[in-house]
């Protein structure tokens, strides 16, 4: 791993490990905790929405089905079948890869964007699906009574122990994509992006990565669904619509989607604005969202971790020119 | 001139070669080889159907008929990833480098083909996957000394000099190990000195045994550099031979090199 991701990384663990203390202390913001989890559930579709929109260069509008497909099969195999939740997790993961590889296969031999379009129509459908097949997914009224996780026979009950949990598996993930990213696939990847042509010439297996990365991401999106199950306990079929699928792009575009700090960063921002900040603004926060969106993509549109290396640069540049005037 | 057999000696053989699109003829009946060790060039008015010819070797498109064949397997058909593993490698007239990567890692993708780490592999960083990123560096790194960039690895593709972007993809292309390259026009856009460490790279590269198919506007290059020429117009092929005897071929004076003025005194030089 590169010195700049070692210590982006290292700042990243020191803030998630003192963030349980600061929110125990202050009694405002104590239900921060909570939603924190959820930017944890989602930063994992994101960074693998990251990968595929930012290194092979493919949209998904349709990432909110598999997390909803991770969701209810983790859902209906505990409630209705009685499997125990961790089987349930992998049982949600192999479904959502066999589906996502029967939507990526046809629509990424083609040249151009029409994952975009074929994962669109797969979302609306796996909406529909959630709505009508009643037996299973209890319908439009949800499904509930979901049980919790058990660790070692020790049940995860509480912000804090799933908190931990899932951000232990978002570091993880991270790590993981930070490999692939340095190495031949992301390099395979990246090419991609850049010129599909050349990567042909080059022997790059273009269609098979494409779909691959879509796979890996659909998986990833999956796994934060089996956990959003257990960690509420309730699902509705509104919370996997397309609107969602909408939002977790755009928290990739807003941090930067060629970068997967950038996928985090979108994450936890339009996370706490969604749910907490923009509730000052009662009727209107769907008004100040939408502005804010429009900003940050007009103004930085590389996505807001561009900031970073612009700062340091206009820092650098500043020193030097400060200990130009002291030599002389 | 008489029609050629297919030659055992012969690394790449195009035999009656045929693309439309739609319904332009772009190549018709072409026939040619190039023998193993060769320095080969295609030559010929601008839109004669040289870089389609490359767009076929390569497989980025499909012919319309005839065959293409490398050491007497048929390569037409295949798809392009299947025909940079069996050898042949190439660079694009209008420069097609992967722009947001650095100059290493443009080149390290030349190794794709002769490496294996998967996904799950890298992603976890496996004691085997590491050893081969050394390897792929290093591998590199080499390339990069061939061509004169060693010192400029760090840096963004997309930031070199029109120049030294060339030469990167000339290294990024013999990083796949190829036994043929197919040069797309690398003098385009260089000066007088630059095309003279072309030419000499060029040499070195045949040096290293690998067969070279030059297509280029360039003539004292073309001249200077190849080992035989053969000249395409409109899709077909008017002249094959050594360059002395091509630049006295009058088909080739009317066609291509009246045109531009006195090639046959050797003076030639493209605007």
């Amino acid at each position: 791993m590169s010195r700049g991701n070692l210590i982006t990384l290292s700042a990243v663990v020191l803030l998630l490990i003192l963030f349980p203390v600061l929110v125990a202390n202050v009694e405002a913001i104590s239900h921060y905790l909570d939603v924190m989890v959820f930017v944890g559930i989602f930063s994992l579709i994101t960074m693998g929405l990251s990968l595929l929109m930012g290194y092979a260069g493919q949209i998904s509008l349709g990432h909110a089905a598999f997390f909803g497909l991770g969701a209810y099969t983790s859902g209906i195999l505990c409630v209705k079948v009685a499997v125990s939740p961790w089987l349930a997790m992998v049982g949600g993961t192999l479904v959502t890869a066999v589906v996502a590889y029967g939507v990526g296969v046809p629509s990424l031999k083609l040249k151009g964007h029409y994952l975009a379009m074929a994962t669109l129509g797969f979302g609306v459908i796996v909406n529909i699906v959630f709505n009508e097949e009643v037996e299973l997914t209890g319908g439009p009224s949800g499904l509930s009574n979901i049980p919790g996780l058990k660790l070692f026979g020790l049940p995860l009950r509480g912000e804090l122990l799933f908190y931990i949990l899932v951000w232990s598996m978002v570091l993880l993930v991270l790590i993981f994509c930070l490999n692939v990213i340095h190495s031949r696939v992301g390099r395979a990847l990246r090419s991609i992006h850049d010129s599909e042509v050349a990567a042909d010439a080059m022997g790059v297996e273009t269609a098979r990565y494409k779909v691959m990365i879509f796979v890996l991401s659909a998986v990833l999106a999956s796994l934060a669904g089996s956990l959003y199950a257990h960690y509420v306990g309730f699902l509705s079929p509104s919370s996997f619509n397309l609107l969602f699928s909408i939002r977790l792009v755009m928290m990739v575009v807003v941090g930067g989607m060629h970068s997967l700090w950038g996928a985090l960063l979108g994450t936890w921002l339009l996370t706490f604005l969604g749910n907490e900040w923009l509730h000052v603004f009662k009727d209107f926060d769907i008004l100040v969202y939408g502005a804010i969106l429009l900003f940050v993509v007009m103004a930085l549109p590389e996505g807001l971790v561009s900031v970073v290396p612009r700062l340091s640069h206009m820092w650098r540049r500043g020193r030097e020119s400060e200990g130009g005037t002291g030599g002389t | 001139m008489e029609p050629r057999q297919h030659q055992p000696s012969e690394l790449l053989h195009v035999d009656s070669l045929e693309k439309s699109f739609g319904g332009i003829r772009a190549l018709q009946g072409l026939t040619f080889g190039v023998p193993a060790g060769a320095i080969k060039a295609v030559i010929g008015p601008n839109g004669a159907g040289k870089t389609t010819l490359f767009n076929l070797v390569t497989g980025i498109l499909l012919p319309t008929g005839g065959i293409i064949s490398l050491n007497g397997e048929t390569i037409s058909g295949r798809r392009p990833q299947e025909i940079a593993r069996l050898g042949v490698s190439r660079t694009f007239q209008n420069v097609l480098l992967f722009g947001r990567m650095t100059v290493l890692e443009n080149v390290m993708v030349g190794r794709h083909t002769r490496s294996q780490a998967s996904v799950l592999s890298a992603g976890l960083r496996l004691p085997w996957m590491r050893r081969e990123e050394l390897r792929i560096r290093a591998w590199a790194m080499e390339h990069l000394e061939f061509v004169g960039l060693a010192d400029r690895f760090q840096e963004r593709a997309g930031n070199l000099p029109l120049g030294e972007q060339k030469l990167l993809e000339v290294a990024r292309a013999l990083a796949t190990e190829p036994k043929i390259l197919l040069l797309d026009e690398p003098a385009g856009g260089l000066n007088t000195r630059e095309t003279e460490r072309l030419a000499e790279l060029i040499r070195r590269i045949r040096g290293q045994g690998i067969t070279v198919v030059l297509v280029e506007h360039d003539m004292n290059l073309v001249m200077d550099v190849s080992d035989d020429i053969v000249v395409i117009s409109f899709g077909q092929k008017i002249a094959e031979g050594k360059p002395r005897e091509i630049k006295r071929h009058p088909a080739v004076i009317e066609a291509y090199l009246g045109e531009e003025g006195d090639y046959a005194n050797g003076a030639g030089q493209r605007v």
